[in-house]
């Protein structure tokens, strides 16, 4: 967020509408609604003193309305831009021309009552949709007694329970007169989803087992181990990666899973207890107490969308989410307009994000030849060298309004700085993060030839970059600045001991001064980088990744293991929209053989690689000949195949099928009686703890196709949970109302099936009817568990990491979901779980624009604050190599010295895990040098 | 040559919705040559990601 608001090339334009756009794709141009925020951002400082002085609360739609904020409010304490805003709704002033309290307490005169609504029109190439969702509103649907009963909340309101920052500072207490600590929660699944009854809403949320889960473990974590949280569920939808094993989890640590339905929610007057009446699996009538309920709401379309639908002629799907093909995933209707995130369908954070990167792909290529027009990049004067000076120190210390001055004597500090070694100049200021006061410290830092700065303020995580600025302003090189926390560290939680807290901020100042005096200048870093690409796997992934880059002018090669291009797809016949996947692959497959830009290598392997981004070396072996590849950045598309199994006589009967194979034994029957699906063979199993995520989907298509010939057929599938997400649950309803029958069973009651002359026999256990089926099957098929290529080598050659199940780990399962830790080498399709072709798509597309950050430049700037090593005290042990998770130290043999560590600037974090680790103390991290730490530790002693 | 010019494409993108998704789409193209106008209904970005507490699950703060 932080880096999205200092982005030089981001412009922020907030509480803005977006009323049209015109024009054509490459030319739009948008016309836009500002609204007022009655507060001039380029004077507010954010110290909150407007907040103290407005009378007039309002429900805090940050907090889903559980407690008030002010009338001028900031979102939330990281809010970006951190710039105050007023309610036009709710402001005495402005609603009733009373008050104005505001404006007199605003110490930069930043309040403007006066500021009127603006239209702006901007000129762009291609737009991007991104307005997310509304949760579901259970207050209208009296089943749930939402609006009857105080402690029927919904999960987005016990997000802001469970908060640190939320209403109760993370303890979670009942809604009542006397709030308690609550022994027993109940989490209702599918509120407003799969429901077509109340809700109106056919589709899954796709999102909401897994966050009842996470809810209810941290729960567990914060009430202790007598907590007893219950998931009241019709199907667990624990389809995503590590997602089976953190179900699984839950069930150890005491989450109770009920599979029922819920049919009446009531409240015992006198004591609030709530009580839910359920039908369980086998239809008996139960009823239990809970203290709270939490409603586990789905995800509905914006009310806005269809206005933005409207107002830029997109089409939206009959869920009233953007329309776009399960081929095209983030296209919209409209050429030149993307959409990405839940706008386009409920998916969770990680899909998301993979759709914003590939969306940003689409748009990329599509404006390609006009990439590095309007970018603007900010200049600074030349750096003044600091060599053979002795340190000046120049030391600001903050007031931060009433937040520091009014608890610490400011005065006294800056005497105290005065007194400090190497400090030639102290001052204070009220607000010094204020511009005018930037303005004037660029100056002092001149005039008084100051080369080391201290700030003694609030946070370094917020403002450090905004004062280094100012340093780089002032011709200093940014590394000379030190900040002293005398607000969030000290005057925040020392509030009620003045004199303490003074003598504290003094410390503090002395130890940020003593380490401001060792401080040394850092030049930037900047590493060369190559423009061609790798992609290793030559699947619809590798494919997509290839012609994304190619159309944007960077060559790109394909090395392909086996002797054709298309991986797994080639065994796919339509996606869950019907849309045919061999027209497709034919089409990109002779794109890719076609394109200048793409060379494809098939029969070819990756035997080892070294280099690090920007300058990747790969060795290969193509049709037995050895060929090395030079590269800026590698692209992991190995994708996965459906495995065999030793179960339910497959192997052994030609009747038993696995996947796409069931189509040709299919088209030889003839008016079959009865044809049985059987799930999770050799997936949600000790040796594979995963789903496979795309099986539930593909056999209920397929039975739905041979319902469509043969309705007299009946079919079975047997499964453990249906896992239909997301809009696929509408196949799912088809299949039932087809009169597809579903038939589940446990991992410790699997079905049996045995060969009989004229049939097979397949033994199952009905829960609903409490009996054992027999069922004479003239077909059965297998949906094997997904499983990754062989990545071990790839693994080790790039220095990737793999998860227990073999696929690819991404750097983070959240937010960086197709880069690797390694930079420079991202993953996407089945080599990082399995997934449906459109998913796939998606993130090869969010692969290839991850790399055209890097491919888009001749040279990348990296933080110069990583490690060094002094060769002379170095003995080449290694111990540094072994502890580096980002392959950036290597061991390199000196000239008569024998081994030695080296750093790779390029591919290192600056975590400081070799220095830490290295005997001879031979590596130092820059700027976090050991006397530079110790000068402050020693300061504070 | 200057008709071409007339009909180069422009280098600026316009993102709308500054939640997460639109975030890093905006990242995304900044970081590879492109102006991104950024454009946000509420008075500050951040979107729903930024009400949750933790995130599954790796139990970061959302923040």
């Amino acid at each position: 967020m932080v880096e999205v608001g200092r982005h030089p090339n981001i412009e922020l334009i907030t509480l803005g509408e977006i009323l049209k756009v015109d024009g054509e794709p490459g030319n739009f141009t948008a016309t836009i609604k500002k609204k007022p925020r009655y507060v001039d951002e380029t004077k507010c400082i954010a110290c909150g003193e407007c907040v103290k002085k407005c009378p007039k609360k309002v429900p805090d739609p940050y907090n889903a309305g559980l407690i008030k904020r002010k009338a001028i409010y900031v979102q939330y304490e990281q809010a970006v831009p951190l710039k105050y805003a007023i309610d036009p709704e709710h402001c005495l002033k402005l609603t009733k021309d009373k008050c104005g309290n505001c404006e007199e307490a605003c110490p930069t005169g930043a309040i403007d009552y006066g500021q009127k609504e603006e239209i702006l029109e901007i000129n762009i190439g291609a737009v991007i949709l991104s307005s997310g969702f509304t949760p579901f509103n259970p207050s209208e649907y009296d089943n749930y007694q939402y609006s009857s009963f105080k402690n029927v909340v919904t999960a987005m309101e016990f997000e802001r329970i469970l908060s640190a920052a939320g209403p109760t500072q993370g303890e979670i207490l009942t809604i009542e007169k006397e709030p308690k600590h609550p022994k027993k929660i109940a989490w209702l699944q599918c509120v407003g989803s799969r429901d077509i009854n109340r809700a109106k809403n056919e589709y899954c949320s796709s999102v909401c087992c897994m966050y009842a889960i996470k809810e209810s473990l941290i729960a567990k974590e914060h009430l202790g181990k007598d907590f007893e949280p219950s998931i009241f569920f019709m199907d667990i939808r624990a389809h995503g990666k590590d997602f089976e094993k953190y179900y699984e989890r839950a069930k150890k640590e005491g989450v109770r899973f009920i599979r029922s339905r819920v049919h009446t929610i009531s409240e015992d007057p006198k004591t609030e207890t709530l009580r839910i009446g359920y039908l369980t699996e086998s239809g008996k009538v139960e009823k239990e107490d809970f203290d709270m309920i939490v409603l586990s709401v789905g995800m509905t379309a914006n009310a806005s969308a269809r206005q933005v639908a409207d107002n830029l002629g997109i089409k939206l799907n009959r869920y009233n989410f953007v329309k776009t093909d399960d081929l095209m995933p983030v296209s919209t209707s409209r050429d030149g307009i993307y959409t990405a995130g839940v706008m386009q369908g409920c998916k969770d954070i990680p899909q998301s994000i993979v759709e914003a990167s590939a969306a940003a792909c689409y748009a990329g290529m599509k404006l390609a030849d006009a990439r590095g027009d309007l970018v603007k990049e900010k200049k600074f004067p030349v750096e003044n060298s600091i060599k053979d000076q002795s340190p000046r120190i120049g030391i600001f210390v903050c007031n931060c309004g009433a937040n520091i001055g009014g608890i610490a004597d400011v005065k006294s500090i800056v005497e105290y700085a005065k007194t400090l070694p190497n400090v030639e100049y102290v001052t204070e200021n009220l607000f010094t993060c204020s511009q005018d006061t930037q303005t004037n410290m660029s100056e002092i830092i001149k005039e008084n030839k100051l080369n080391r700065i201290v700030v003694a303020a609030c946070t370094p995580r917020t403002h450090e970059p905004l004062f280094q600025e100012t340093l780089r302003n002032a011709g200093l090189n940014p590394y000379l600045f030190e900040m002293a926390n005398i607000r969030n560290q000290c005057t925040w939680v020392h509030s009620k001991e003045k004199e303490k807290a003074t003598a504290k901020a003094k410390e503090l100042v002395k130890m940020a001064a003593a380490r401001a005096s060792l401080l040394e200048a850092i030049p930037d870093i900047s590493v060369n980088v190559g423009n061609k690409a790798l992609a290793v796997g030559g699947g619809v992934s590798g494919i997509t990744a290839a012609l994304s880059l190619a159309s944007q002018g960077f060559f790109t090669t394909i090395v392909e293991k086996s002797d054709k291009l298309g991986g797994a797809a080639k065994h796919i016949a339509k996606t869950s929209n019907q849309e045919d996947v061999q027209t497709f692959l034919a089409d990109i497959i002779e794109k890719a053989n076609n394109h200048p830009n793409v060379e494809v290598l098939l029969n070819a392997e990756v035997t080892d690689a070294s280099g690090f981004v920007g300058n990747f070396e790969t060795n290969i072996i193509h049709n037995g000949e050895e060929k090395t590849l030079s590269h800026g950045i590698g692209i992991i598309a190995t994708g996965g195949d459906a495995t065999d199994t030793e179960e339910y006589l497959y192997g052994k009967d030609a009747r038993v099928t696995k996947w796409n194979d069931f189509e040709k034994a299919f088209d030889k029957a003839d008016n079959p009686q009865n044809i049985v699906f059987i799930q999770c063979v050799g997936s949600r199993d000790e040796n594979r703890p995963y789903c496979s995520r795309v099986c539930c989907t593909s056999s209920v298509m397929k039975a739905l196709d041979v319902k469509k010939k043969f309705p007299n057929t009946n079919v079975f599938i047997l499964y453990r949970d249906i896992r239909t997400y997301g809009e696929k649950e509408r196949l799912y309803k088809e299949a039932r109302e087809a009169g597809v029958i579903f038939i589940k069973y446990d991992l410790e009651n699997k079905p049996i099936v045995t060969s009989g002359k004229k049939y097979l026999e397949v033994k199952v256990f009905d829960p609903i009817l409490q009996t054992n089926l027999l069922i004479e099957a003239d077909l059965i098929n297998l949906a094997t568990a997904i499983a990754p290529s062989d990545n071990k080598k790839l693994a080790a050659a790039y220095k990737l990491s793999v998860n227990e199940d073999n696929f690819f780990m991404e750097a983070h399962a959240k937010l960086r979901p197709v880069d690797f830790t390694t930079d420079g080498v991202f993953v996407c399709g089945i080599a990082h779980y399995p997934k449906p072709i459109e998913e796939s798509i998606a993130q090869a597309m969010a692969a290839a624009s991850r790399a055209t950050i890097i491919l888009s430049k001749s040279s990348i700037r990296i933080s110069p604050l990583v490690s060094s090593v002094d060769k002379e005290k170095c003995i080449g042990c290694g111990l540094c190599v072994e502890v580096c998770s980002f392959a950036a130290i290597i061991l390199e043999d000196v000239e008569g010295k024998g081994l030695r560590a080296k750093n790779i600037e390029a591919s290192c974090k600056g975590c400081g895990l070799c220095a830490a680790s290295c005997p001879q103390k031979a590596i130092d991290m820059l700027h976090f040098k050991e006397k530079q730490i110790f000068a402050s530790i020693q300061a504070a002693a | 040559m200057s008709r071409k010019k007339e009909q180069k494409n422009i280098g600026a993108v316009m993102v709308a919705g500054g939640g997460i998704v639109g975030m890093q789409s905006a990242l995304d193209l900044a970081d590879s040559g492109f102006y991104v106008y950024l454009v946000e209904k509420s008075s500050s970005i951040g979107g729903a990601m930024a009400r949750l507490d933790k995130t599954f699950p790796t139990n970061d703060c959302a923040m």
